[in-house]
């Protein structure tokens, strides 16, 4: 039996709404980055699961564009962490705002 | 050679020699020092322009003679600026009025700058100096050889701006550049009414014309256009087009900056403070001619103020005791004169004795050139000596320091430490004597044939139910008696007598060298002769009527007088202005040629108040800084400073300090807390989605 679409774009938004709430309320920002993939899967997915729906593949085409920058943004993120915690020794993003107007 | 590489050859000379000594003199120091590569320089770019017009006067009669168009030939090198109404050209007339301007231009042009190269020898800025003089040139150049009004107004300012940068040419002394700024800012009124004209002008004509109107001289005095001129207009344009000439030309109430600029050196005086430069306005009102004849209320101003300024400047002149000042007040009287033939409607009479007067006047101040240059080796050789006054020690020879004719410092341009000059520098002194007998009127010299010209014409236009022209007839004749006085008290301050110096026994004078004198010796010949260019009727045909007048073939017009002077009329009338001539150098002869400087105190004491008034410049100065000045400058200290702080910097500073409060507000948001700004995100995130699923 088909699985119906709509079961994957509810999966899509439980998954967004993780992504984001863990993007708002953790403190640390390797948790904040992982949420933020979490994010970007739940888009991959819902792409999927359209693309299969509709026997397109320009959906797929773009979440290998997704998943090029994510792992490109993973690197530079990672590495901004790094530094950051080899200046500040922590990773808790509520003690460094560094842009303060 | 056809015309436009002939008029190239006139005008690109002065501009790229001036452009090359001025640049390489700027960024080559060494450069400076040669002194004599930069003087030749400089006068052969003045000197083939010169060549170049003649080469076009002789070329030029065959083809208006045989009648075909109008007079003169137009060289268009490109259109400058055209916009909606509006084109002008870069263009250049050559024809009768422009040609004799750029042959009196180029030729005693380069006679002076010949003669700077002597005068200027071992000045600090000779290269400046002759990078201003060739700019100076080619501005004139310009400004006469213009096809249009606007081609003209660039060399009118041109002229306006050498003037200024050769007045303060020592500037280091601020009396110079006093003097400098008074030119400058005199000239910028009448430069500004010459704008005026301009757009009264064009809103008269642009809209009504059929083609672009380019205020050039074709369009603009045919009689078609003219006539589409009302009266008012023409009357307006043709005293804004006076007033502007007053400026140029040092007329009442213009001429103030004139004798002031005396302060630059003293070939500057002559080429662009006597010869040429203050002759522009009279250039501009021949050129007008016909647009002048609309407006006769217009000609009678012109002519009076031409009168007052010729007899008010004559008697200043009396007065005056620095030998370039009284040239100088000669000068204005002179343009007077030129002004009073213009306003009787005689313009080719003015542009006569513009000519004759360019001879004279450039010899006299060359002359007077010569003079001080020797008055200045006098002086340092006093310094030398110390016997100058003020130093009360004995000097090496045994000399003692003498008392000075006046109270003050040794000045080599005044007259009253000189005298018996002629012994001493016998070619300035009789080429000096030349001019003086010219510019007083002595038959059979240049002088007499124009002055003869100009009261002539006032005669014959007061004749023709002009009445009033009688009035500046009068005017003119007194001139003409006061002209004779002091130009012979000046010559006989000068060069006759007994030397007045300290220590003239031992301390001499000398003559001044061959590059000066040869100039001198030219220009006396030439205000010798000079005046057989423009007989009177009884004697023979007018050569510079035949070739300027409109009814010849030439541009400039005349007006139309019936009524005609007798012969018998005329040859009083000449022999009235000779017996005028003879007269005034007699008075003066019999004054200062028997008691020198002694008779000066004499009239002092028996003219009383003229005299005080005539010494002081009839307090133009005062008036005008009481009048003018003052209030402006006081209106601004206390009417304008206050605005200017309070309103307008006000407003400055007020929208500044709103900026600051609005940005010290809007800072507040910018946390720099992550959380904070991705919560921002999520709103608007929400709220565009929310916008786009409701609205």
């Amino acid at each position: 039996m088909p699985v119906d679409l709509n079961w994957y774009l509810s999966l899509s938004a439980v998954l967004f709404t993780l992504g984001v709430l863990g993007v708002l309320l953790r403190r640390n920002a390797i948790v904040v980055f992982l949420s933020i993939e979490l994010m970007l899967n739940a888009v991959n997915l819902s792409l999927v699961a359209f693309s299969q729906a509709f026997g397109d593949v320009d959906g797929q085409v773009l979440v290998f564009f997704v998943m090029a920058v994510a792992a490109a943004e993973a690197a530079v993120g990672l590495a901004i962490v790094i530094a950051l915690f080899r200046n500040r020794e922590t990773v808790n993003i509520d003690d460094i705002s560094l842009l303060r107007g | 050679m056809d015309a436009s590489l002939l008029v190239g050859l006139i005008l690109l000379p002065p501009i790229a020699v001036s452009a090359f000594n001025g640049l390489v003199g700027l960024f080559v120091p060494a450069w400076r020092g040669r002194e004599l590569l930069i003087g030749t320089l400089g006068t052969l770019a003045v000197a083939v322009p010169f060549a170049a017009a003649v080469a076009l006067f002789v070329g030029f009669d065959a083809g208006y003679l045989a009648g075909h168009g109008p007079p003169g030939e137009v060289v268009r090198y490109f259109t400058w600026m055209a916009t909606g109404d509006l084109s002008i050209d870069f263009a250049y007339r050559v024809d009768q009025l422009s040609l004799i301007m750029t042959l009196i231009v180029t030729g005693v042009g380069a006679l002076i700058h010949l003669y700077s190269i002597g005068y200027m020898k071992g000045d600090s800025g000779f290269w400046r100096f002759f990078a201003y003089m060739n700019l100076f040139i080619f501005a004139m150049l310009n400004l006469v050889l213009a096809e249009n009004l606007i081609v003209l107004f660039l060399g009118w300012e041109g002229v306006g701006l050498c003037s200024y940068l050769l007045i303060g040419f020592w500037y280091t002394d601020r009396k110079n550049a006093v003097a400098a700024n008074k030119a400058f800012i005199v000239n910028r009124i009448g430069d500004f009414a010459f704008l005026i004209g301009l757009f009264v002008l064009f809103h008269a004509l642009g809209p009504a014309l059929d083609g672009p109107f380019g205020f050039d001289y074709a369009t603009l005095l045919a009689p078609e256009t003219l006539s589409l001129l009302g009266g008012g207009t023409a009357l307006a344009v043709a005293l804004l087009f006076f007033l502007a000439a007053t400026g140029k030309s040092a007329q009442i109430p213009l001429f103030i900056w004139l004798p002031d600029a005396m302060a630059g050196p003293t070939p500057v005086s002559a080429l662009i403070h006597a010869a040429t430069m203050v002759t522009s306005g009279l250039y501009l009102l021949a050129r007008l001619s016909p647009l002048m004849l609309m407006a006769p209320e217009a000609m009678a101003v012109v002519a009076v103020v031409g009168a007052a300024t010729a007899l008010m400047a004559a008697t200043i002149a009396i007065t005056q005791n620095d030998i370039k000042r009284i040239l100088a007040y000669s000068t204005v009287s002179q343009l007077g004169f030129m002004f009073m033939s213009a306003g009787v409607g005689a313009f080719f009479v003015a542009i006569f004795h513009v000519m004759t007067h360019a001879f004279f006047k450039a010899c006299l101040f060359l002359g007077s050139g010569s003079v001080i240059h020797a008055m200045h080796h006098v002086e340092h050789d006093l310094e030398h000596r110390g016997l100058l006054p003020g130093h009360e020690s004995e000097g090496p020879h045994g000399l003692r320091a003498e008392r000075l004719p006046y109270d003050g410092p040794f000045d080599a341009q005044d007259v009253r430490t000189m005298g018996g000059l002629r012994r001493f520098m016998p070619l300035t002194a009789i080429t000096f004597l030349v001019a003086t007998l010219a510019i007083a009127g002595l038959p059979p010299l240049a002088g007499f044939f124009s002055k003869d010209e100009i009261l002539y014409s006032a005669f014959l236009y007061g004749l023709n139910d002009h009445s009033w022209a009688y009035f500046v007839w009068i005017v003119g004749l007194i001139t003409a008696v006061l002209t004779a006085v002091y130009m012979g008290r000046c010559y006989l301050l000068t060069f006759e007598g007994s030397p007045r110096w300290p220590a003239n026994m031992d301390v001499r004078p000398h003559e001044s060298p061959r590059t000066m004198t040869i100039p001198l010796v030219v220009l006396a010949v030439l205000s010798a002769l000079g005046g057989f260019l423009g007989l009177p009727h009884v004697l023979g045909q007018s050569w510079i009527h035949h070739w300027l007048g409109a009814e010849y073939g030439g541009p400039v017009a005349e007006p139309e007088l019936e009524l005609a002077v007798s012969p018998a009329t005329e040859w009083g009338l000449l022999a009235l202005g000779a017996g005028i001539a003879f007269g005034g150098l007699a008075l003066a002869w019999w004054w200062w040629g028997r008691r020198g400087l002694e008779f000066d105190a004499r009239l002092r004491q028996r003219s009383g108040a003229l005299y005080r008034w005539a010494s002081r410049k009839w307090y133009w100065d005062e008036a005008y800084d009481a009048a003018i000045v003052q209030p402006l400058v006081g209106g601004a200290r206390q009417g304008l400073a206050p605005f200017d702080e309070r309103v307008v910097d006000g407003a400055v500073n007020g929208t500044a300090a709103v900026i600051q409060r609005a940005a010290g507000v809007m800072r507040l948001a910018q946390t720099g807390v992550v959380h904070a700004y991705a919560l921002a995100i999520v709103f608007g995130v929400v709220l565009v989605v929310a916008l786009m699923l409701f609205i």
